[in-house]
């Protein structure tokens, strides 16, 4: 019996498919106009048996497919509990949101704050980031683990921020040291999210995001705990997801 | 249908931009209201009340000011109600619950002004709202910043009498309200020519507390552990106090009521009796701010209670009644607006209890707790409530927006989450 999990994000679906409680296929397109059709093309060849959704896109799939949905808060606490059980906190950063959530011993939602309704510390900002400095998401991050710890970035607001990076490359600031501090400021963020939870170690850093290894030394230096962060960071939710289907 | 078009016109409204506001309402509101399942049938006379929203009632009351009597508008609790009608005027609660004209009210307001205070003054801008531009005096007073600064603005468009509002609730605070009491009912005799006598006073206090008293019965009911009735469709009713005739829509509140302990003792209601169960606390959510209750609704949870001035705050207390003289009469009404608890006043120690005092009798999993983006006040005091529900053990859920649409998919991912987490 196949048991789908699917995660419909801002920026991307992923689709995570069980079979007798192993992992057969993890998949991710990106998010277009029309997702319920992508979401049909990507389960057809699949046929699941059960599907469950959650992200962004869940109510829109569970009114046209009639598939259950649970929040991504409660789908990544499953998902990460299921690679880490000793994980007692969350940090997600996906394409437009930044999701801090602590978890009791067993694995559940103790609780859990989001960021405002701004997008400054998430995937969009870091793309905005990166555009303005000329160069690829991959590239900005390569560049940081290079860099100094000499600037700062101290907008939380994305246009201000792009101000910012504007008028550091025009004082002639090292790129390196510029994407640095980019990471350093979305670090920031992501710790006085943290920080309005009770935090405990261990901290697992999921969501596309969590692919940056600059941010993941920037998060462990400002945190001072253990960051652990999944072999494919954005497939916790799906994962959760499927592995609640399949408990139901 | 009845043409109104006359009558806006003289009204000095901006009729295109009003037809389009009308449009917009009635969409929001039937595409909330008309998808709810089991609604009790009382609830048409309020249905009917909000379709002639700026229509029926502004006849009402270009009818009244006919016959000599004034129209005063309000937008604070703190403001007596009894006083306004035993010296014969109207009163009504004007809402700023949509964002309207936002564009020339920030021509006047910095940006970060909380809705509630861009809202009035983009209706009044926009020349969309027909009770403003009924009223012979506008009331405001000095509870949070951005009013009291906000209404020294408005001044220059309409007559605004400022009542003060104190900050604590001292001895010598309480002398204070009493003597703006005193000034409020002298302002009102000059405006309407009709004296504030004894007899006139108690009768209109008897009417305003048995409005409270509706709503009291109305807001017990839901403590029923198969909730009778919605909190949407409560709020509307919360909602249409501020500008329906008092005695009418006290009756059809009574009605409904008794309707409800119909349904309560046959067991029916608008959702299962193991529905997760939410207490609302904050800020005022004004017509047509139902952006929250749609949500927390939609995800199949029944809200209980509304431990705000659209709610309880407005309706919690009574004025003492049997006083012999004016005098008399007008200290129980400072006695019992003295007592409101709003997030202007500090300590405000009282609320806190009350929260929690509410959510224990409503049976409710969880609060959410509602601020208007940039108010101060109750932003700031939700960290207290927080602390208090902590220590009780009560689930709270803290959200700020605003009136505009574009978090609400965020909003609904937390308000879920919030729900998956105390699902009993
Ligand atoms: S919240 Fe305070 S200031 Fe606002 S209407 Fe209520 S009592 Fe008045
Ligand atoms: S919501 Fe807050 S800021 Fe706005 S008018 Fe009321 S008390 Fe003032």
């Amino acid at each position: 019996m196949k048991i789908a999990g699917l995660d419909v994000g801002s920026r991307a679906i992923k689709l995570v498919v069980l079979q007798k409680g192993e992992c057969i296929l993890k998949k991710e397109v990106a998010t277009g106009f029309d997702y319920v059709q992508e979401v049909q093309t990507l389960l057809e060849e699949i046929q699941p048996h059960k599907t469950l959704v959650t992200g962004y896109g869940r109510h829109l799939l569970a009114q046209h497919m009639g598939f259950e949905h649970v929040t991504e808060i409660k789908a990544h606490a499953k998902g990460v509990h299921n690679l880490f059980a000793e994980v007692r906190t969350i940090l997600d950063i996906g394409g437009q949101d930044t999701k801090a959530i602590s978890l009791n011993p067993n694995g559940r939602v103790h609780s859990f704050v989001m960021n405002d309704r701004c997008a400054a510390g998430t995937g969009r900002f870091l793309e905005a980031m990166a555009t303005s400095l000329g160069c690829s998401i991959i590239e900005l991050n390569a560049l940081a683990l290079r860099g100094s710890n000499d600037f700062s970035i101290n907008s939380t607001c994305t246009v201000f921020a792009e101000t910012e990076v504007i008028s550091l490359k025009a004082q002639g600031a090292n790129p390196a040291d510029v994407a640095r501090a980019i990471f350093k400021s979305i670090a920031q963020r992501a710790a006085s999210l943290l920080n309005r939870l009770s935090i405990n170690p261990p901290l697992c850093f999921c969501g596309g995001v969590a692919r940056n290894k600059a941010l993941v030394q920037e998060l462990k230096a400002m945190l001072h705990m253990p960051v652990l962060v999944p072999e494919q960071p954005e497939f916790t939710g799906a994962l959760g997801a499927a592995l609640l289907a399949s408990m139901t | 249908m009845q043409t109104y078009e006359e009558m806006w016109r003289n009204l000095g409204l901006n009729l295109d931009a009003h037809e389009g506001l009308l449009k917009a309402l009635s969409g929001f509101y039937s595409s909330i209201y008309a998808s709810q399942k089991n609604r009790p049938n009382a609830m048409k006379y309020f249905d009917f009340v909000i379709s002639e929203v700026h229509g029926l009632r502004i006849k009402e009351l270009q009818e009244a000011k006919a016959q000599g009597k004034k129209v005063i508008g309000t937008f604070c609790v703190f403001v007596p109600e009894e006083l306004i009608l035993a010296a014969d005027g109207v009163c009504i609660g004007l809402c700023a619950g949509a964002e309207a004209g936002f564009e020339l009210a920030e021509q006047y307001l910095p940006k970060n002004t909380c809705g509630l205070i861009k809202s009035f003054f983009g209706f009044k801008l926009a020349r969309l709202c027909p009770y403003a531009n009924s009223c012979d005096l506008v009331v405001g007073e000095t509870t949070c910043d951005g009013k009291k600064k906000a209404y020294e603005l408005f001044n220059e468009f309409q007559p605004v009498h400022v009542m003060e509002v104190p900050q604590t609730k001292s001895e010598n605070a309480k002398s204070l309200f009493h003597s703006e009491v005193m000034r409020f009912k002298e302002r009102l005799e000059a405006l309407t020519g009709t004296k504030i006598t004894a007899e006139r006073l108690q009768k209109t206090i008897q009417i305003v507390n048995n409005k409270r008293r509706a709503l009291n019965r109305l807001n017990e009911l839901r403590a029923a552990p198969i909730p009778p009735i919605s909190g949407l469709d409560s709020l509307l009713i919360n909602q249409i106090a501020f500008y329906d005739d008092p005695v009418r829509f006290t009756n059809a509140v009574n009605e409904l009521c008794d309707e409800l302990e119909e349904r309560i003792k046959n067991n029916v209601g608008v959702a299962r009796g193991d529905t997760v169960r939410i207490l609302m606390s904050g800020c005022p959510m004004a017509i047509p701010n139902w952006k929250i209750p749609a949500i927390v609704e939609g995800t199949e949870a029944v809200i209980v209670g509304e431990e705000s001035c659209v709610g309880v705050r407005n309706t919690r207390n009574t004025v003492a009644e049997g006083c012999k003289d004016v005098n008399e009469m007008l200290k129980a009404i400072t006695e019992r607006y003295f007592q409101i608890d709003c997030a202007t006043f500090t300590p405000n120690t009282e609320r806190l209890n009350h929260i929690v005092e509410m959510a224990e009798t409503l049976k409710a999993n969880g609060v959410i707790h509602y601020a208007i983006q940039f108010c101060q006040p109750y932003t700031i005091e939700s960290k207290r409530v927080e602390d208090m529900l902590a220590s009780k053990g009560i689930p709270l859920l803290r959200l700020e927006t605003d009136y505009s649409m574009q978090d609400v998919e965020a909003l609904k991912t937390r308000i879920e989450a919030f729900k998956e987490l105390i699902s009993p």
